[in-house]
């Protein structure tokens, strides 16, 4: 039976010190979307990577047990939602109408002609909408990673697969 | 014709990953081929944006006055690459409960369903 | 804006909300979430149903994606087709009207098909995700658009034709649907860069006024035809048909069903209203009428010699899709001449547009009808089923109903739309309607075999505690035996007003073009 071990000290050591700040650079990448290129995909990306740097350098006999994967369905489906309901908000004028930009409210500041260091409080929902999907991406991309990890262990032989009876008479 | 070589490029990517689609064996270098072929797309895609001497289309930080290069492009390019992991995700996991099932990664033994 | 402008955008908004607020319903127990999903496929059905109303009373409908107004110019004073539009005419509404009556029969009929399941909260999302999707398709204006809820469509039926992923010939057969439509989809994809740079606009009504038929475009045609003919499953790209058929579940595969018919759709539209007449000679209409004609014979020789039910069903599906491109393919070659036109060419036409709406309501009750047997008697291999008349009388009625539509028997709606694609093609060449009646008459025979072989005959021992299935299940079956018995008792009703303004809508051009340029632009 194969294990997944831990790498060595200096891994350890570097990933401890790496990777919150990876989410913090991810979480730089997403609410800077609409000013900088990134946005909601790319910033996601990088902080699930974060996931799968910790794992991968403890072990995962160590780390996986350790990891819950509720925080991470809540942040998909709370990301889903508020897209969804954002969308569903401005029907009055059209589906995904941004009402929020140019009303000085949140997100509504407006933005000065010609070439600027950029606002971040501005362009209404296209802000909002980016955040919805940076925590979904995180979320969704997070749990692929945990479901494939859980799979390596079922196929080494670690862990039992079939644990949930799926009630298919095979 | 120098000018014609990223689409040259393009080309052979486009046709590395189909060879490597249909002629390969082991399923994950299948699913790699498949990635070569989106990412074939994906860089034509981009390509024909290009404008000579363009900046990058941020007008915060490509500056004023020059020219930018298409930025519709990028945004076709950045929901195909989305489209292109949820699949290679999929093909991933998909492969790895195949493993499960049939105890080997060689195409031409996973061929229960036939005729 | 009244309501009623909002309505293509709603006919895509909520399924897509009822996807992902579908895992968070579920958390609340069982009852929510059967509750939740009848009620988004109910209400997906009404509004496709008022949008199709609404289009034939007010014509092409436009509709914009955060925008004020969909012809605003652009602040440089230039007018063009640059947001995202949904452009829906009569075909388009057509095609949402009769998907969504498909996704509210499977749904019915999943109630209770799925229920000894686990992981039903994701079914239903990604159910939902997959009808999202294929209305997308037919509502869409813009060919980028079209691809992006193409892969939609695709990426949840993925998931749900491995669904029962306990046994290996499901995922096998998902992981070889995966690797032909993501090859084909990435065509799509080339295809799109090709007229985006050629044109600088990604809008179809927009590519249609500006076409210049040259090389790039001879080749994102050839691109475009080829993959989409892929996913409707005609031959020689049809090999991921049987599969994933016959191992998705079979609410699944009513749904893919009609997801395949919005490729259909897909394939007309670049046809007709992006190249329309600049096709100039007649290589691709013949072309479409070789690959029908292939289809509809080794589709059904096919199907002929299979001993399981289901992926017997799947080989008619690759026949009747050939009809679907006979039809059309003649429409399409008789496009530029008009005396021709009024000839044959709108008779293939409508035969074409009848016949998917045909297909549409009785081959996802003939997978229903499978499922049932399946889900009685355990079993879809036609060696180990017999003389289950008795036991199960509803669905042997029902499955007589569909078998007798697809046969082409007169007087059900079958033989009506292939009676139209036999006048129409004797016109072009007489070989062409001896091949469709040799393959209705091979459809005859291998559905009187499943009949014979499954339901009559004496009553077997090992099935002498087969019940009739549940009531959800009938009730799913019996609202597609509903729509098939009303196009059979009024053919020409039913012509008139669903088919005659799609075939209208669909080779007009012009009208397609000027909903978008003309009124604005």
């Amino acid at each position: 039976m194969l294990h997944m071990r831990p790498l060595s000290v200096i891994a350890r050591v570097v990933c401890n010190a790496f990777a919150w700040f990876m989410v913090v650079f991810g979480s730089y990448v997403i609410i800077h979307g609409h000013l900088t290129p990134g946005g909601g995909f790319q910033g996601g990306a990088v902080v699930a990577t974060a996931l799968a740097f910790l794992v991968i350098t403890h072990g995962g006999d160590f780390a996986l047990p350790k990891i819950k994967k509720g925080l991470f369905i809540s942040l998909e489906q709370a990301g889903l939602l508020l897209f969804i309901c954002t969308g569903f908000v401005a029907l009055g004028t059209t589906f995904f109408y941004n009402f929020l930009a140019k009303q000085g409210g949140l997100f509504g500041s407006l933005v000065p002609l010609g070439a600027n260091p950029g606002v971040l409080n501005s362009s209404g929902t296209i802000a909002l909408m980016n955040m919805a999907v940076g925590f979904e991406v995180v979320g969704g991309l997070s749990l692929i990673l945990f479901y494939m990890l859980h799979g390596i262990r079922q196929n080494l032989g670690t862990e039992e697969f079939g644990k949930e009876e799926t009630g298919h008479d095979r | 014709m120098i000018g014609n070589l990223p689409y040259v490029i393009v080309g052979l990517l486009f046709v590395y990953g189909l060879f490597a689609v249909i002629f390969e064996r082991n399923l994950v270098k299948i699913a790699v081929g498949v990635s070569v072929v989106e990412a074939a797309a994906n860089l034509m895609l981009i390509v024909y944006g290009y404008r000579s001497g363009g900046n990058i289309p941020v007008f915060t930080l490509g500056g004023e006055g020059g020219s930018f290069v298409l930025p519709t492009p990028q945004a076709l390019t950045l929901t195909a690459i989305v489209i292109s992991l949820a699949t290679s995700a999929l093909m991933l996991s998909m492969i790895m409960v195949l493993y499960r099932h049939y105890g080997t990664l060689d195409v031409r033994e996973i061929r229960r369903l036939r005729g | 804006m009244s309501w009623t402008n909002h309505l293509p955008a709603l006919v895509v908004a909520v399924p897509l909300f009822g996807a992902f607020g579908a895992p968070l319903v579920s958390k609340a127990g069982r009852i929510p979430r059967n509750v939740w999903f009848i009620l988004i496929a109910v209400l997906t059905a009404l509004f496709s149903l008022l949008l199709w109303q609404h289009v034939n009373a007010t014509g092409t409908a436009v509709y914009v994606m955060g925008g004020s107004a969909w012809n605003l110019p652009l602040p440089s004073g230039m007018q063009l087709p640059v947001r995202i539009l949904l452009e829906v005419d009569s075909f388009g509404a057509l095609m949402a009207l009769i998907g969504s009556i498909c996704t509210l029969a499977g749904a019915l009929f999943s109630l209770q098909f799925m229920e000894k399941f686990t992981g039903l909260d994701k079914y239903v999302a990604l159910y939902l995700l997959l009808t999202a999707g294929m209305q997308g398709m037919v509502l869409t204006g813009d060919l980028f658009n079209l691809f992006v809820f193409i892969e939609i469509a695709s990426v949840a039926s993925f998931g749900l034709v491995a669904f029962w992923r306990d046994r290996p010939e499901a995922v096998e057969a998902g992981f070889k649907y995966m690797l032909i439509s993501t090859v084909g989809v990435m065509f799509i994809l080339f295809a799109i860069a090709f007229l985006y740079g050629r044109y600088n606009v990604v809008n179809m009504g927009a590519i249609g006024a500006n076409l210049q038929y040259g090389l790039p475009e001879k080749v994102a045609l050839i691109f475009l035809v080829v993959a989409l003919a892929m996913k409707c499953g005609s031959v020689p790209m049809h090999m991921w048909t049987p599969d994933a058929y016959a191992e998705a579940p079979a609410a699944v595969t009513c749904l893919l069903v009609a997801v395949s018919q919005a490729s259909l759709y897909a394939l007309f539209r670049v046809c007709f209203s992006i190249y329309g007449m600049s096709l100039g000679s007649s290589a691709v209409a013949w072309a479409i009428i070789v690959l029908g004609c292939l289809s509809m014979f080794i589709g059904v020789t096919m199907a002929v010699i299979q001993k399981e039910i289901k992926r017997l069903m799947a080989y008619h599906s690759v026949s009747q899709v050939g009809y679907m491109l006979l039809g059309l393919g003649v429409g399409l070659l008789a496009l530029g001449n008009p005396q021709e036109m009024s000839d044959y060419g709108m008779t293939a036409i409508k035969g074409g547009l009848f016949h998917l709406l045909n297909y549409t309501m009785y081959k996802p009750l003939l997978f229903l009808c499978a499922g049932a047997l399946f889900y009685a008697a355990k079993s879809r291999n036609l060696n180990d089923l017999g003389g289950l008349a008795k036991k199960m009388p509803y669905t042997t009625v029902l499955f007589v109903l569909a078998a007798a539509a697809i046969a082409g028997l007169p007087p059900f709606n079958g033989y009506v739309s292939k009676l139209l694609i036999y006048e129409s093609s004797f016109a072009v060449h007489p070989i062409l309607p001896v091949v469709a009646m040799v393959t209705s008459m091979l459809t005859l025979a291998s559905f009187v075999k499943v009949f014979q072989t499954a339901f009559l005959g004496p009553e077997k021992e090992v099935f002498s505690s087969v019940r009739e299935v549940p009531q959800s299940m009938l009730l799913g079956m019996g609202l597609l035996a509903l729509v098939i018995l009303g196009l059979t008792f009024f053919p020409s009703w039913s012509l008139d007003h669903f088919i005659t303004p799609a075939a209208e809508a669909l080779v007009d051009k012009a009208s397609y073009v000027g909903a978008v340029l003309g009124g604005g632009f």
